[in-house]
């Protein structure tokens, strides 16, 4: 395609380099364009007009505006797993090579099979799905939701994992000016002047706003000029940062925004540097200079290709120098299309006729063009692009494209996101912003109503100074520029009356909402607009009805008999533009989702074969594959088998460690505690348990005594935070007077139990012969520092978690991985074997030890069988709600054991316990079942659970019901320490 | 939000974990052994209260925040639950002791 409707005159735009000449495939067809261009500005160039096909009726749409709040020219940009849907043509910026295709059409573009849907569109109307979907119910699952979903949205993602990568970052400055036109340019250069350290974020590739589609001068040169020299001022400025393809997205609190900086998205490739980078922006004052945005007037049939916004035609004709049309019309309601029209001539395009609403004398004389005052536009014609306009007055007028005007919008969003409202201004025929602003921040230039040039510089300027003054940045500020004023004359006049209404006028074009629709809905009682805008989905789609709101609300005003600040607004959020999920992930996708962290052996663990599980963030062995094992359970099998026959080893770094210290050490630990820890003596360990302030088992684990005031407490791994905050909020905010202090040393400590009778006599052969750990010497429970491998400092723990003979040792982190290696050869005589989570686990349940399964948040130490640990001597957490009454009744659960019947069962945990002869009702639920393993100790299935009663109910048959996996057994209930239930091994 | 921390200045609030209202450092004393009276019901309803019916107001509110991924500060923080105007920030450990020195 050639670039017919490229403008050349005597005035070329400077934004525009015709030096360079790109090419870009639109629908496969090749297109021509310049660096400077955006899509839109290059498809208009080569004369497409039809670029997509709307949501509802795919009806043929063209190019409306020239910014981010585009309603129609939606495409698909790139292809495979670079696919991107749903960008906006008019902010795309054009690279050699581009490739982007229309969407939502099933066909072709031009004849699109959809379009049938226009036809029935009297079916299709407000609430069409409520009113529609509701029956027969059965239609749902399997017809109605398989079709609205496969025509529901407009772009189609690749389905393939994003190549590109996406990052965040954090930003502080004094001042955040959003939007670099001519408010906050002059906002910035003032800002900057006096010292403060400015932010200047745009969402434009080029700055300068809307100065960049005027003709207009300032400080005596031409617009552009101005901006390109103010811009060479900032930049050299080193308090200033100047952020352009930047959109601010919202307003937080404390002044902190969020902004999307596109990076690379306007090149081929993104070189592996981040496509968008998500920024969080720490300001101390804002300045909103975030301009205006055209509003259209809404008539019959007024969605067509070549329809499109007065401002946005000037844009394209003095930014972009692209001629919208051939012979141009202009419908405007206020001063500002006039300039339109005039600009238009100065590029040398043909003006067909200017159609003003008003019954006032022409503003201007524009040649070659007729000049209809008082009139209309009432229906058009053309399929695929515009070819005619009637006119009120009965005139028809062959013209290819209309450029409307309905007045300007201030571009309020930013200044509503903390819910306060905008207020209307009469004179100005608009909301500006008012009500509660986000503190600190101050509306400067089109935003705040300022619509001629002249006052926008002032304004943006005056509203710098009165920050520089707040924060005493004293620095020397230049007088404000001067810009010659222009008339912005405005009416009152938001849709042409459809007499016969018959025909469709559309508000809301991306989500085709008409003004019938907006009729019928409050025709059918939603008068609310915040029920007009839900029902007819008004102002919903991704533009989030930046062209349409205001109009629509005339119409409700109308139709209601109101006003259009009675009608109120509806409440603005963030995100201000649409957002890719992939730039709020950021990083955090894949294996960088979250941390992983491993243990100090992590290394010697894979080399010995281990499957890895997630326990929390941590990677652990879960168990170790040896060669000829081909299911996991034979691995672990054989883990029990050798550490209970002779001697194994397991990793239990990840416990939490936490080093506790002071006077007050032991009393505090009393407190913590249900248990008393204060009696403990030095080099001895104790059992204990924490309660929450509820009477609920919080967490357990053992305490070491190393000396008078030093105490090792160790959690489970998954509370090993949370218990930590405990600890602190009851050594600040409780208990302040206590001397006590502690840190976690979890990742400090590489520790490691070696369970199994063999377990001493392995360790004999490490730990350092000056250390007797004989049983008399080192007893159950004891604890001592010792040296291992000739001098390298360890402690020593003579505690069980298996039930067998056993020790933790703990070395500093460094020597974990070696320690592990020594510890395997020295037990090499023995038979010795790792075992991962998966043994430790049956180990415990053998042994009937408690763990997460049982500490759920629901059981207190009654119902853990440790009732009587609950000292009532003492003050401790929990210990007084624990003694409520519902929770200590005779019924009161018990943890105990189970053995199935017939002991080729296998139990399933999750199965509820019904007493034999009942019925398997939920009032008839006596219990639960939390733990079963397969033992291979005793060569069938044992589980732990809770049941009321349990203790008193030994050797009874109940059932185990699983009615999700539809199975009943019965099962016997027995002690739950289904391993050495005297503690003999222990204490070997 | 930004909380200011009296040690460490202007603080991301994404650093601290929240906990609730700051009555929850009102913990009821202790009575000793001789309390025994066996937790009387009026005991029990004490730490009941202190433990379930704390305020929720739309307005001024003092909350405990913790510095989990900082100086693990435990902080009292008086905000305006509807603006998120933070007032005033302190130590908890410094207002439990103060609390402690006046009983």
């Amino acid at each position: 395609m050639n670039q017919n409707f490229r403008i050349s005159s005597a005035n070329n735009s400077p934004l525009i380099n015709r030096d360079k000449t790109m090419s870009f495939h639109f629908n496969g067809q090749i297109f021509k364009g310049h660096p400077g261009d955006t899509l839109a500005s290059a498809l208009l160039a080569n004369g497409q007009k039809l670029v997509a096909r709307s949501f509802k009726y795919h009806r043929p749409r063209g190019i409306f505006s020239a910014g981010s709040e585009e309603p129609n020219a939606l495409m698909c940009l790139r292809k495979g797993a670079y696919q991107e849907p749903n960008v906006r043509a008019t902010v795309a910026e054009l690279f050699d090579g581009l490739e982007a295709f229309s969407q939502n059409h099933l066909g072709s573009l031009k004849h699109d099979l959809m379009a049938v849907n226009d036809l029935f569109s009297n079916f299709l109307t407000a609430g069409f799905y409520y009113k529609t979907f509701m029956w027969p119910k059965a239609f749902w699952e399997k017809f109605y939701e398989p079709i609205i979903r496969s025509s529901a949205g407009l772009g189609e993602l690749s389905g393939d994992e994003d190549p590109d990568q996406y990052d965040k970052g954090f930003l502080h400055c004094d001042v955040l000016i959003i939007g670099a036109g001519p408010a906050g340019l002059a906002a910035a250069l003032a800002s900057a002047q006096a010292g403060s350290r400015v932010i200047l974020a745009d969402e434009d590739f080029e700055m300068g706003g809307r100065i960049n589609s005027e003709t207009f001068h300032i400080a005596k040169m031409h617009g552009s000029d101005w901006v390109k020299s103010t811009l060479a001022q900032l930049s050299s400025m080193q308090n200033v940062r100047l952020l352009k393809r930047t959109t601010v997205l919202g307003a937080y609190d404390h002044g902190i925004y969020s902004a999307l900086e596109r990076k690379t998205d306007h090149l081929t490739s993104s070189g592996n540097k981040p496509r968008q980078i998500l920024w969080r922006i720490y300001s101390k004052r804002a300045i909103l200079s975030a301009g205006a945005t055209e509003r259209p007037i809404a008539f019959a049939n007024n969605d067509r290709p070549g329809i499109m916004l007065a401002g946005a035609v000037r844009s394209y004709a003095n930014r972009w120098d692209v001629a919208a049309g051939q012979n141009v019309s202009i419908f405007t309601n206020n001063d500002d299309g006039w300039r339109t029209a005039s600009d238009l001539v100065a590029k040398g395009v043909q003006v067909k006729t200017v159609v003003d609403t008003r019954e006032i004398k022409p503003i201007a004389d524009i040649p070659g063009a007729a000049i209809e005052m008082g009139a209309q536009v009432v229906d058009t014609q053309g399929r695929h692009a515009l070819k005619s306009i009637q006119l009120s007055n009965g005139k028809q007028i062959r013209t290819d494209c209309l450029a409307v005007s309905g007045g300007w919008n201030p571009n309020v969003q930013l200044s509503c996101h903390h819910r306060g409202r905008p207020v209307w201004q009469e004179e100005l025929l608009a909301f500006v912003a008012g009500g509660e602003l986000p503190p600190g921040m101050i509306v400067a230039g089109a935003a705040n109503g300022k619509l001629d040039l002249s006052s926008a510089l002032s304004s943006g300027h005056n509203a710098a100074r009165s920050i520089s003054d707040e924060l005493g940045h004293k620095g020397k500020i230049e007088a404000c520029a001067i810009a010659e004023g222009e008339s912005t004359n405005n009416s009152a006049f938001w849709f042409v009356k459809d007499k016969g209404k018959t025909k469709r006028s559309w508000l809301d074009f991306q989500n085709d909402v008409t003004t019938k629709d907006v009729r019928l809905a409050q025709q059918e009682g939603f008068v609310s607009v915040e029920h007009v805008k839900r029902y007819t989905t008004l102002g919903m789609a991704t533009d989030q009805g930046k062209t349409c709101n205001v109009s629509a609300m005339a119409v409700m005003a109308e139709n209601l008999g109101k006003t259009i600040p009675e009608i109120g607004t509806t409440i603005f959020r963030p995100p201000y533009t649409p957002v890719s999920i992939a730039a709020y992930a950021g990083r955090s996708r894949g294996k960088s989702f979250r941390p992983a962290r491993l243990t100090p052996s992590h290394q010697w663990a894979k080399k010995a074969g281990a499957e890895f599980v997630e326990t929390g963030t941590w990677l652990r062995a879960q168990w170790f594959t040896k060669e000829g094992e081909n299911h996991w359970q034979e691995s672990v099998n054989r883990e029990v088998t050798q550490t209970r026959n002779s001697v194994g080893i397991c990793d239990v770094s990840t416990l939490g460690k936490i080093d506790i210290q002071g006077k007050d050490a032991g009393e505090f630990l009393n407190r913590i505690y249900c248990n008393t820890l204060a009696t403990l003596k030095v080099n001895m360990v104790r059992y204990g348990l924490m309660l929450r302030e509820d009477g609920i088992a919080m967490d357990d684990g053992t305490t070491a005594r190393l000396s008078d005031n030093h105490y090792l407490m160790t959690t489970t791994t998954a509370n090993a935070v949370s218990v930590f905050r405990h600890l602190e909020f009851c050594r600040q905010c409780l208990w302040p007077d206590l001397d006590v202090h502690f840190i976690s040393a979890t990742e400090q400590f590489a520790q490691y139990a070696v369970a199994g009778p063999n377990s001493r006599k392995l360790l004999q052969k490490i730990v350092d012969p000056e250390f007797d750990i004989s049983n008399e010497a080192f007893p159950f429970m004891g604890c001592r520092n010792i040296t291992v491998a000739g001098g390298t400092p360890a402690r020593l723990f003579r505690i069980s978690f298996s039930g067998e003979l056993a020790y933790e040792i703990a070395v500093a982190t460094r020597y974990g991985n070696s320690l592990m290696e020594a510890l395997i050869e020295a037990g090499e005589e023995f038979d010795v074997t790792s075992y991962g989570t998966e043994a430790l686990g049956v180990m415990r349940i053998e042994k009937g030890h408690a763990a997460g399964n049982e500490l759920t948040g629901q059981t207190t130490a009654l119902n853990l069988g440790m009732g009587r640990m609950v000292s009532k001597k003492k003050d401790s957490i929990g210990n007084m709600l624990s003694e409520r009454t519902a929770m200590n009744t005779d019924d009161s659960i018990r943890l105990v054991g189970f053995i199935p019947v017939d002991r080729t069962k296998v139990l399933n945990a999750g199965s509820h316990f019904v007493s034999k002869g009942r019925s398997v009702e939920t009032k008839n639920d006596e219990g639960w079942m939390s733990s079963v393993t397969f033992s291979p100790s005793l060569n069938h299935s044992v589980g732990i659970g809770f049941i009321k009663n349990g203790h008193n109910r030994m050797g009874e048959i109940v059932l185990a019901c699983n009615p999700l996996q539809g199975n009943l057994l019965e099962v016997e209930i027995v002690s739950s320490h289904f391993i050495d239930p005297k503690g003999e091994r222990l204490r070997a | 939000m930004i909380i200011n921390h009296p040690l460490l200045g202007p603080r991301d609030s994404s650093e601290f974990v929240y906990l609730g209202d700051a009555s929850l450092m009102n913990r009821p004393q202790w009575k000793g052994e001789e309390a025994d009276l066996v937790k009387t019901e009026e005991t029990i309803k004490q730490y009941h209260d202190y433990l379930y019916l704390r305020n929720n107001p739309a307005g001024e509110h003092q909350e405990l925040w913790y510095h989990e991924q900082g100086d693990r500060s435990w902080l009292v923080v008086t905000r305006n639950t509807t603006t998120h105007n933070i007032s005033q920030v302190q130590m908890a450990k410094d207002v439990a002791l103060k609390t402690l020195r006046e009983k």
